[in-house]
């Protein structure tokens, strides 16, 4: 599949469920070509901003969209990666804060 | 421009324009997809920072499990980017808290 294509099916998909992607096209291409690249080597879309463990059980919640955008978007605005978005934060009616990172510590590196 | 080194992979760009002469160790602990790491690649570069930099997803497992362990002695939060100014860890691009360690106006 190609970016565009993925932007496309992504755009409508999750816009029915309330989550827009960032308005900052260039951006959000950057971030699907993460997905598209993660989908070759792992064979799931892992979040582009998180080590994959390489093991699709292990990284269930970081597979896009991860478990933890729905609290990411509610409290902050926005995902970890700022791809998804809500529309308040796309028309700039909240601050553009930086997300932290809400997987538990545990779970980010698999030595 | 910068070059990789290919056994580390990491890279160096000792030669860019616009260093800092003095400036103290600046190495980013990053992902190749990873949005922040690219920002914060760019924002060092803006402002004229020499960084060594580290792609951990481009890495084989034994090297891989190595620079892991390394991040994880320097900080608990094991995110990306993690960028190390001489003695001080950011997790994330915290661009007024690097300017201040670094003394950018």
């Amino acid at each position: 599949m190609k970016v565009g294509q993925l932007y496309e099916v992504l755009t409508k998909s999750q816009k029915a469920k309330g989550y827009y992607f960032n308005r900052d096209k260039k951006r959000v291409f950057d971030l699907l070509e993460g997905l598209l690249i993660n989908k070759e080597r792992y064979g799931y879309m892992c979040c582009p901003c998180r080590l994959a463990a390489e093991d699709r059980l292990w990284d269930q919640d970081i597979i896009c969209p991860c478990v933890y955008r729905e609290p990411d978007v509610a409290e902050y605005g926005s995902c970890y990666c700022n791809l998804y978005v809500s529309q308040e934060w796309n028309e700039e009616k909240m601050p553009h804060a930086y997300v932290p990172e809400r997987r538990p510590p545990e779970k980010r590196f698999r030595l | 421009m910068p070059t990789v080194s290919a056994k580390t992979g990491i890279l160096e760009n000792q030669n860019w324009e616009g260093n800092v002469n003095n400036q103290c160790d600046v190495k980013i602990y990053s992902l190749s997809t990873c949005i922040h790491c690219r920002d914060t690649k760019e924002f060092l570069r803006q402002c004229g920072i020499v960084y060594k930099c580290v792609d951990v997803d481009g890495l084989d497992s034994e090297e891989r499990k190595r620079v892991l362990m390394e991040l994880k002695q320097l900080s608990p939060e094991c995110a990306f980017p993690t960028i190390v100014i001489g003695n001080n860890v950011i997790v994330g691009l915290q661009k007024k808290e690097i300017k201040e360690i670094l003394g950018i106006k």
